[in-house]
């Protein structure tokens, strides 16, 4: 995507949906947005996937907003290896479980 | 506008868990402005439904549509062929529109997605508030177009109370003095000498006071 401010709270939930173990969104600093708000419209869609992931039983933890500027490769890789590391702990997506159950 | 505000999705699913075929139906018109059941909302509601009755191991079918109105029976006449498929509708409508929807399919159970709150305006993006009552005698006209049936919290119609304290009013450090608008713009248009006129003694029985209300215009009627 072009900003993160075009990433929708439906993008996200039917990333879960469709059995995403989990779903990292990088924008930029804030602050330092293209378009003004862009990221911060979308850490408020991630925060609205939360509180709704919670909800359902999938879990809000299995969703995050980080933010760096396109000039720092390595902390995109740290972030990248802190995600992973935080959904290998928490395990596979439910749904996707009940979804294999299903068929 | 009618201002709505969404229900939480556990409200919403406690009242439709027994069923396993759901229509989520939302609607174009008030609540899509206001955020709380156009076809967004109806997505997200879905989708929402969808895992959560997924991780419970119900198999259920949950399907999306946003009618163009569901106060009005040519949008809903749509649903006429496909509602009998469905053991319940969620409707992201206003109470109106809930309402219609049930009188219309008598024998489908229909269930509110949304609270309906007021008829108001978007002040910023997430803010709305209230400006009308329908109280059926508009008074705008004497009232520097602010209405203190709406605004003010003792819908008086002759100035404010004691409770008006630099243009506030007692219950809320938030909340505007009706009173005090009307006078200051009043006085901006140069009107001011309308404060002084007594307002007559107002008939409510066009008010919500008179039971539920109709209007009937044979001008229209057909």
């Amino acid at each position: 995507m072009p900003c993160t401010g075009k990433v929708d709270l439906l993008h996200i939930l039917r990333a879960f949906e469709r059995g995403a173990d989990g779903v990292y969104v990088v924008g930029c600093m804030e602050g330092d947005c293209r378009f003004d708000r862009g990221n911060l419209r979308a850490r408020k869609r991630v925060e609205q996937a939360k509180a709704i992931l919670d909800k359902v039983g999938v879990g809000g933890e299995r969703v995050k907003m980080f933010n760096l500027s396109s000039g720092e490769g390595p902390r995109f890789a740290e972030y990248a290896v802190e995600m992973t590391k935080k959904i290998t702990e928490m395990g596979p997506n439910p749904i996707k479980e009940a979804m294999g159950k299903a068929a | 506008m009618i201002v709505a505000n969404k229900k939480p999705i556990e409200e919403i699913i406690e009242m439709v868990k027994g069923y396993r075929k759901i229509l989520i139906a939302g609607c174009n018109e008030c609540v899509t402005v206001c955020e709380a059941g156009g076809k967004k909302e109806v997505g997200v509601l879905a989708s929402s439904m969808r895992m959560f009755f997924m991780n419970e191991g119900l198999k259920t079918e949950i399907d999306e549509i946003t009618l163009e109105r569901q106060c009005d029976h040519e949008y809903l006449e749509e649903l006429r062929n496909s509602i009998d498929q469905y053991e319940a509708v969620v409707s992201l409508a206003c109470g109106v529109g809930v309402q219609f929807m049930a009188e219309k399919y008598f024998a489908t159970h229909v269930y509110p997605g949304v609270n309906t709150c007021f008829m108001g305006v978007t002040e910023e993006r997430g803010v709305w508030s209230e400006r009308c009552q329908g109280c059926g005698k508009c008074i705008l006209d004497r009232t520097a177009g602010i209405c203190p049936i709406s605004r003010c919290a003792k819908r008086l119609l002759n100035g404010p109370c004691g409770g008006s304290t630099k243009g506030k009013c007692e219950i809320s450090k938030d909340l505007d003095c009706a009173w005090q608008l009307i006078i200051d713009r009043l006085k901006e248009l140069g009107r001011l000498d309308e404060y002084e006129e007594i307002a007559p003694i107002k008939d409510w029985s066009t008010e919500r006071a008179g039971g539920p209300r109709k209007v009937v215009r044979e001008d229209v009627r057909q």
